[in-house]
């Protein structure tokens, strides 16, 4: 049984991520933030559910929709705001912006775009823990599409082979872009089971419930650890807005109703909400209380992110190379 | 003290030199480990480091970013492909990870590797193995490219890019390995970017790197039995360029031939003819390389598409319009370095 504690630190850190991004969609068209975003609403839950069960030294990689696993993981708030500001006070003193968010301190060492790529470069994290003797595991965060990517088997074969202390975590949500699963892959074909080709066991989640995902993820990281073998989660999630933007784009009508609003019955945030109430622990006061301290954090890191400067011109030419 | 060896043996002794300095130094890539040991640029390595010499999968877009994961975790990797066109695989992870992460991370996570590209040329390697690609490489910021042309310097650029908390494109060319040369007993580094003047002349300046550089040489000395003294400008480094040193010669002479050990176009040659154009006036610049072509595999056809001493020769004469006549030994096996090669690749 899961302790109620957990549940509500749980919610507590789902319901952060969601009114972060909430905050940054209602914000994007002050035309401040002048970088693509793409939020992570509506798959807070695997993120933070993974990620709950991460020592600090413990490594996440992620690709473009990374704020989600970036907070859950501990990556700082202001520094996250000000790279979306552009400012010299961001994770990258605003090189990266938000498709390169990074905080060596939280150990969050790669977020790159260009679909698949981190894959191969958490490999070689895990490769050098390894070669260092230490128990650290490294979680890859990629979506459907990466798996189409053929750094995707090539990472997959030599995390087996080299029997490296990696957790694979797939969002399936379905959509690359715009493109549906179905146009992409062959029935036929299954994420897990390419994992399990190569001698990599899995585990297939229906959806991103937080609990579920929370107790598996937990489970599977201490065998990683015990028997020095990486493992392989996919998990079907819901993506709310568009791929890229502060808005919802379903009135292009590319996703089917019925898809649309199963899952939003499922989000997380409702279902974490009513199980607590039932619970006792959560009550409408308690949850306004929850909400105003997130809410203030989140308007200083704006303010912080605002206030900030910009990198100076003299500093355009630096960080090319290492001196 | 001063030794003589082949350049492929010079690359073995800076990569043992390595690893005994420091064991975060590891060398990947197919065959790496194999009995005959990448040309025998790492022959015995994994018998005498079998922790730091790794052979790799089938897949280099995906062991660059392995190394890459390396390099950000404190290692220093040394990636080796027996022909540059199988890098081209690892574009991806080269110019849009590696050469950037230490800039998309404002310097917080420097990416330490040596990439090793061996180009090739004659024996019919054809179209997908003979290739100098240096051009490509050479235009990302964030990458620095090597390509020297004797032991001494395939030596100490090797230590020096290692030792590099940058990204290092290390240039071979397949008929370099098996030049002889002196080489200082104690091994140390050389800073990248630094040409070097191999020969000193007042007539024509010769501007080259790579392999090339041999035939420069070679032309060189035959010219010189005609009272033609030429200079010759060894780059050793294309990313940084070493401007000044170009610079310098460039006025010495006023007369330049720019001997690419690429193909012309867009090449590496363009941009020394840019640096003297934007820098200096009245001076005379001609250049030459690889034919606009891929590359056939019959000697037939191949013989005509390298720039070698011959051509050279005809050029330089062309261009301090002399009208001797200049007695050139034909080269009878063109697709040979040395009549020791005789293939397979």
């Amino acid at each position: 049984m899961i302790e109620n504690k957990i549940i509500y630190n749980l919610y507590k850190k789902i319901l952060r991520i969601r009114l972060i991004e909430t905050a940054i969609a209602e914000n994007y068209s002050k035309q401040k933030m002048r970088c693509p975003v793409h939020l992570s609403i509506g798959q807070e839950s695997v993120a933070v559910s993974i990620c709950s069960n991460l020592k600090k030294s413990d490594v996440v990689v992620t690709a473009h929709r990374s704020h989600a696993h970036y907070l859950a993981k501990g990556g700082s708030l202001n520094k996250m705001i000000s790279e979306l500001h552009g400012k010299v006070t961001g994770s990258a003193k605003g090189r990266g912006g938000s498709m390169h968010l990074i905080d060596k301190n939280s150990n969050i060492n790669a977020a790159v775009p260009i679909v698949g790529s981190t894959l191969p470069i958490g490999v070689g994290i895990a490769w050098a823990n390894k070669l260092k003797k230490n128990q650290r595991i490294v979680v890859i965060f990629f979506g459907d599409g990466a798996t189409e990517e053929g750094t995707f088997l090539e990472s997959i074969d030599f995390a087996s082979l080299f029997n490296l202390k990696i957790l694979f975590v797939c969002e399936n949500n379905n959509y690359s872009v715009y493109s549906s699963l179905k146009k992409r892959q062959s029935k036929f074909r299954s994420i897990s089971k390419l994992a399990n080709s190569v001698g990599i066991k899995s585990t297939q989640l229906k959806n991103h419930d937080t609990i579920n995902l929370f107790q598996s993820a937990k489970k599977i990281i201490k065998k990683i650890i015990k028997s020095s073998r990486p493992h392989l989660i996919e998990v079907n999630t819901f993506r709310y807005l568009e791929h890229c933007g502060p808005n919802n784009d379903d009135y292009l009508n590319y996703r089917d109703k019925n898809e649309i609003t199963s899952w939003l019955k499922k989000d997380q945030i409702l279902s974490l909400e009513n199980l607590l109430s039932r619970k006792k622990i959560l009550n409408e006061n308690k949850k306004k209380k929850i909400i105003r301290s997130i809410n203030s954090d989140i308007k200083k890191a704006f303010k912080f992110a605002e206030t900030s400067s910009y990198p100076n011109k003299k500093d355009l030419m630096r960080y090319i190379y290492n001196d | 003290m001063i030794k003589k060896i082949t350049y492929a043996d010079a690359i073995k002794d800076a990569l043992q030199t390595s690893i005994k300095n420091d064991k975060k130094v590891v060398l990947l890539g197919l065959g790496v480990d194999d009995p005959k040991g990448i040309f025998g640029t790492t022959k015995n390595l994994y018998n005498n480091f079998p922790n730091n010499v790794f052979d790799m999968p089938t897949a280099e877009n995906g062991f660059t970013g392995f190394a890459l994961g390396l390099a950000i975790s404190g290692f220093r990797p040394v990636i080796v492909h027996q022909r540059v066109e199988f890098s081209l695989l690892s574009i991806e992870q080269i110019f849009n990870q590696i050469a950037k992460w230490n800039y998309m991370s404002a310097g917080s996570s420097p990416a330490p590797i040596v990439i090793r590209l061996i180009i090739g040329k004659g024996w019919g390697q054809g179209p997908q193995h003979s290739q100098s690609l240096e051009t490509i490489y050479s235009h990302i910021p964030g990458l620095k490219v090597v390509c020297p042309s004797s032991p001494q310097d395939a030596r100490d650029l090797m230590i020096s890019s290692i030792k590099d908390n940058n990204p290092v494109i290390f240039f071979e060319h397949r008929w370099c390995h098996s030049i002889k040369g002196k080489v200082n007993k104690k091994i140390k580094s050389s800073k990248i970017g630094k040409g070097k003047i191999l020969r000193k002349g007042k007539h024509i300046s010769l501007i080259s790197f790579s392999y090339s550089i041999i035939e420069c040489i070679f032309a060189a000395k035959i010219l010189k039995k005609y009272g033609i003294l030429c200079e010759v400008l060894d780059l050793r480094s294309l990313r940084p360029i070493d401007k000044k040193a170009i610079i310098k010669t460039a006025n010495k002479t006023k007369k330049i031939l720019i001997v690419d050990n690429g193909m012309k176009t867009f090449g590496v040659s363009a941009e020394i003819l840019s640096i003297i154009y934007e820098n200096l006036k009245n001076i005379y610049v001609e250049r030459i390389g690889v034919l606009d072509t891929p590359l056939p595999s019959s000697v037939a056809l191949a013989k005509y598409c390298y720039p070698e001493h011959e051509e050279i020769i005809k050029k330089v004469c062309k261009i301090l319009k002399i009208t001797k006549k200049i007695n050139i030994k034909k080269n009878k096996n063109p697709d040979q370095p040395n009549s020791d090669f005789i293939g397979p690749f």
